[in-house]
C-alpha cells in the first residue's frame, strides 16, 4: 500500500535485504483476493497477511492465509518449506 | 489490590510493546494471559482483604471498581485477540497450491518495475531465477 519512497525508508531502517513492492492502488491485492475493505488507517483498504511460495513455473506450491492477521508465517518454517520442496530462491518479493 | 490492578494494565501495554515482537509470544499470548491472571487474583485477594477489614482499607468502594475496571481490561484484550484480529474477509479467489500465480508488475522500493514472470525466469546478468516467496502484509507504517 505504501508508495516505494516509504518503502524504501522503512528496508533501510529495518535492514531488509528483500525487494519491497508497492501496490499503491492494491491492484494485485485484489488479483489474488486478499483486499481487508476499510481496515486501514481512516478506513482506507489494506491486503490482509498472506504469504504465497511460487515456483520456477508459476504454480503456487505453498500458500499461508492466515485467519488472525496476528499469526503470520514465521522464517524459519518458509526456510523449512523451501528445503522441502527442493525449491531455490530466485529473490524475495513483498507486495503491500 | 491496586498492584493487581496495575498489572492488568500493564499486560496489554507490554503486548503491544514488547511480546508482540517474538513470535512465540504474539501467536499465542500466553505471557500476556499469565500477567493478567496473576493481576487479576491479586486485585481478587485484595477485594476480599477490603471487605474483610473495612476500617483498614478505608472502605470497599475502591476495590469493586479496580476489580470491575481490571476485569473489563482483561475482557477487552480478549477480544482484540481472539475476535477483532480474526475479522477477515473470506479471500476465495486467492491463488491455491497447484493453480498458477497470476503474473504482475510493481514498483520495487527504488520505484523500478519488477515483474513476477521475469523473476521467475531469471532476468540474465547471472540471474538464474527460480522460487519467488511473495509476502503480502498490511502495510501503512
Amino acid at each position: 500500500m505504501d508508495p516505494p519512497e516509504i518503502n524504501r525508508a522503512h528496508r533501510l531502517k529495518q535492514g531488509y535485504e528483500f525487494t519491497f513492492l508497492s501496490d499503491a492502488n492494491a491492484e494485485v491485492i485484489r488479483r489474488y483476493d486478499l483486499l481487508h475493505p476499510s481496515a486501514g488507517p481512516g478506513s482506507v483498504d489494506i491486503s490482509r497477511p498472506a504469504e504465497f511460495l511460487i515456483d520456477a513455473a508459476g504454480t503456487v506450491r505453498w500458500e499461508n492465509i492466515t485467519t488472525s492477521f496476528a499469526v503470520r508465517a514465521r522464517p524459519e518454517q518458509v526456510l523449512k518449506i523451501f528445503d522441502d520442496l527442493g525449491l531455490s530462491a530466485a529473490g524475495r518479493g513483498l507486495g503491500g | 489490590m491496586w498492584s493487581g490492578f496495575l498489572l492488568v494494565l500493564a499486560a496489554p501495554i507490554t503486548y503491544g510493546t514488547v511480546f508482540v515482537r517474538f513470535p512465540s509470544t504474539r501467536d499465542l499470548p500466553w505471557a500476556t494471559f499469565l500477567i493478567l491472571g496473576v493481576g487479576l487474583s491479586l486485585a481478587a485477594v485484595g477485594v476480599g482483604r477490603a471487605y474483610g477489614e473495612p476500617q483498614v482499607y478505608r472502605g470497599k468502594m475502591a476495590g469493586p471498581i479496580l476489580m470491575g475496571l481490571g476485569a473489563a481490561v482483561a475482557a477487552f484484550f480478549c477480544y482484540q485477540f481472539f475476535v477483532f484480529t480474526r475479522q477477515l474477509p473470506p479471500s476465495n479467489g486467492a491463488p491455491r497450491v497447484g493453480q498458477a500465480a497470476p503474473d504482475f508488475t510493481l514498483p520495487d522500493q527504488e520505484g523500478s518495475p519488477v515483474t513476477l514472470s521475469s523473476l521467475l525466469a531469471g532476468g540474465g546478468q547471472g540471474d538464474r531465477g527460480g522460487a519467488v516467496l511473495l509476502i503480502f502484509y498490511r502495510g501503512y507504517w
